[in-house]
């Protein structure tokens, strides 16, 4: 018989307690006070005053940090997009491949999320940096085309000029799709491998290509899978904080940067609380719309 | 059926290629995969306008065959040819063939009209053309005015039609369907078999339908090819696979039967006798079966062509196309079924062997003439058994 957790009380309140005290004494508490800090003001090294002030946000308002909020949408948003563009066509390969291949392609893909993300994120400086490998990499093929060149007659090319990689916007957007990409493989992957094969197959036996029929049947029926994939990756992006605080330049801060630096070095704990809400809800939007269009896509399919 | 057709194949009803309006033929087709053989040397050959069936149990190859014919497998060896024409290097994208898929792979994210839609955007038919061709097919099976719906909100049995109108607005050569009403509850499955084989009538496109359910290749197919491990059993017409099996395989998957192993005793041109150990009198056949004395035989025999009497005491009846002492057996009742119809009988004959037997209830009072444990007499016409060599 089904047995509902009305039928014992005793049993689901024993199992459920210690979660919830948990969740209440070390995440809603400390947030409600995270909260009303971005209401107060600083008034002393370690005292906060709840004033119930505005001044906070009004200040967050201010250019300098729309500003910043901008710049971070922006940045999770192409990197979104780049994992997108990146992560699709793997989850195909993966998907369409035979069992065995599959087992060792998602292990590939989650091979990163075993390895500290500060070690990773060193790693990928090693690859980036002035004489580093992508750059050792082009001066090879650059001197050695320049020596054909002058082997066939031609002007021989001057100096390599090392590509600069590291310590700008391109290597802080190079490192989020580097970090987040298994976030967006894996649920696409999901979704395609969910999908009818027969589906496909009625597209090519109608007279459809491939690509059309990736692009009419494929795309569309793995459309929730692109929400969460987007989702899931879109929200730790704009959070980023140790990416780009080790691959940006000075112009690369985040929110996540700006954040930290009030609760540290600028020791101004309310200004930080006001951010730091302010970036939750842009999260609570993104989540809305991504719920929005899960919903839509239900409903047709 | 000179009625002008709706749909029609685009090469019409003209003389094709090939010759005696052959339109597909498999030739020497083999099928592996990873070393299993699916599909085992097939030669096959199938005329326009006919509804085939390819019938046997799961896994003997028979899906492996329409997935070729589709482009969804090559074959390993041998060569598929539609019109005349090797169809080896097209891809199922290329191919004058369309099929119904099992699960029937409607999109569900398109309206009824796009799904129909789909296959003539793909070959560039113009937007008024397409409008009027996906109503006509939606009307061909019923579902006109169903154009704007989704797949969700509609049936099984309204999904398969879609997927039929889908593939036959593209006007195939052949249309292939994949176990086409085993998705669908009984009462839906009688009443699209007819609607199947009117619908092909109607189109005059050639159908090849994949099942493993014998009564639905019976009832619809004009011919059926019976599969067993990835071998032709035997391609007959329905009625000469059930009267006239090859093989103890066919008279066994296709309807029920009694089987008894027997030696040949006698084989002239009018008759022949079959002894079974399992018997009590000898088989006497009106025909010859061209084997050799002695040989050992099988005889199959359909439960509806035994007949019964009463045993007590009496003769045994005798059977007017044999000679007395033939064709007659003793038993004992053991189990009966009313099936309303028809009662079905399972008789024990003196060795032991049990027989099955169908009795049709021509009147109200037929089921109360035997009951349980009674002795009867079973007798069939020399005409009925059939003698099989392998």
């Amino acid at each position: 018989m089904e047995q509902t957790w009305r039928q014992a009380k005793a049993a689901f309140a024993a199992v459920s307690a210690p979660p919830i005290v948990w969740l209440l004494l070390f995440f809603l508490v400390p947030l409600a006070v995270v909260w009303a800090y971005s209401f107060g003001v600083n008034s002393g090294p370690v005292t906060i005053d709840f004033t119930g002030t505005f001044a906070n946000y009004t200040r967050a308002l201010e250019p300098l940090y729309v500003g910043i909020f901008w710049k971070s949408l922006i940045v999770a948003t192409l990197t979104t997009l780049l994992c997108l563009i990146v992560g699709f066509p793997v989850a195909l390969a993966i998907a369409f491949s035979s069992p065995k291949a599959k087992a060792w392609l998602l292990l590939l893909i989650m091979l990163p999320f075993w390895t500290n993300l500060l070690i990773r994120t060193f790693a990928l400086i090693a690859v980036l940096r002035e004489n580093g490998y992508v750059n050792a990499i082009l001066e090879w093929m650059w001197t050695h085309a320049s020596g054909l060149m002058t082997l066939v007659g031609l002007q021989p090319l001057g100096d390599f000029e090392p590509l600069t990689l590291l310590y700008n916007n391109t290597a802080v957007v190079i490192g989020l799709v580097y970090v987040h990409l298994p976030f967006m493989v894996l649920p696409l992957y999901s979704a395609l491998d969910r999908m009818d094969r027969s589906l496909m197959e009625a597209s090519l036996d109608l007279g459809a290509g491939h690509l059309r029929t990736i692009w009419s049947v494929v795309v569309p029926l793995a459309a929730p899978g692109v929400a969460s994939g987007v989702l899931i990756t879109f929200i730790p992006a704009l959070g980023a904080y140790l990416t780009p605080d080790l691959l940006g330049g000075t112009d690369s801060q985040m929110i996540a940067n700006v954040i930290e630096r009030q609760f540290k070095r600028a020791n101004d704990w309310p200004f930080g609380a006001a951010l730091s809400f302010l970036l939750m809800y842009l999260t609570f939007i993104a989540v809305a719309v991504q719920a929005l269009v899960q919903r839509r896509s239900e409903r047709r399919g | 059926m000179t009625e002008t057709a709706p749909i029609q194949s685009s090469a019409g009803r003209q003389t094709s290629s090939a010759e005696d309006g052959v339109i597909i033929t498999f030739e020497n087709v083999t099928k592996r995969f990873a070393g299993v053989t699916a599909v085992d040397n097939v030669n096959l050959q199938i005329r326009e306008g006919e509804f085939f069936a390819l019938l046997g149990p799961s896994g003997c190859g028979k899906t492996t065959l329409l997935r070729m014919l589709a482009g969804f497998e090559t074959p390993t060896e041998g060569r598929i040819l539609i019109d005349g024409k090797d169809i080896a290097a097209l891809p199922p994208n290329k191919r004058p063939v369309n099929m119904v898929f099992q699960s029937y792979a409607v999109f569900p994210h398109m309206k009824v009209f796009d799904n129909v839609a789909y296959g003539l955007k793909m070959e560039g038919v113009d937007g008024g053309e397409i409008r009027r061709r996906v109503e006509e097919a939606l009307e061909l099976v019923k579902l006109d005015g169903y154009g704007q719906r989704m797949p969700d909100q509609l049936s099984g049995g309204q999904r398969q039609r879609v997927a039929l109108a889908r593939a036959l607005v593209k006007r195939p050569r052949v249309l292939l369907l994949d176990e086409p009403l085993s998705a669908l509850d009984a009462k839906l499955r009688d009443q699209m078999r007819s609607e199947l084989t009117s619908l092909q009538e109607k189109v005059g496109i050639t159908f090849i339908m994949v099942t493993h359910d014998q009564d639905e290749a019976l009832a619809i197919a004009s011919r059926c090819a019976v599969m067993n491990r990835g071998v032709l059993a035997q391609v007959a017409t329905p009625a000469d696979l059930y009267e006239f099996p090859n093989s103890r395989f066919v008279a066994d998957f296709v309807g029920s039967v009694n089987m008894f192993e027997g030696v040949l005793d006698e084989d002239e041109p009018d008759h022949a006798v079959v002894r079974a150990p399992e018997l009590a009198a000898p088989v006497y056949l009106d025909h010859g079966v061209t084997g050799a004395r002695g040989s050992t035989v099988w005889v199959a025999l359909r439960p509806e062509k035994i007949e019964m009497h009463k045993r007590n005491g009496g003769e045994p009846p005798k059977m007017e196309d044999a000679p007395a002492g033939t064709n007659v057996v003793p038993g004992t009742i053991r189990d009966i079924v009313y099936l309303g119809s028809e009662t079905n009988f399972e008789i024990e004959l003196e060795g032991g062997r049990r027989v099955k037997t169908f009795r049709s209830n021509l009147t109200r009072y037929d089921q109360e003439d035997f009951t349980w444990d009674e002795p009867v007499w079973l007798a069939w016409h020399a005409c009925s058994p059939a003698v099989l060599l392998s």
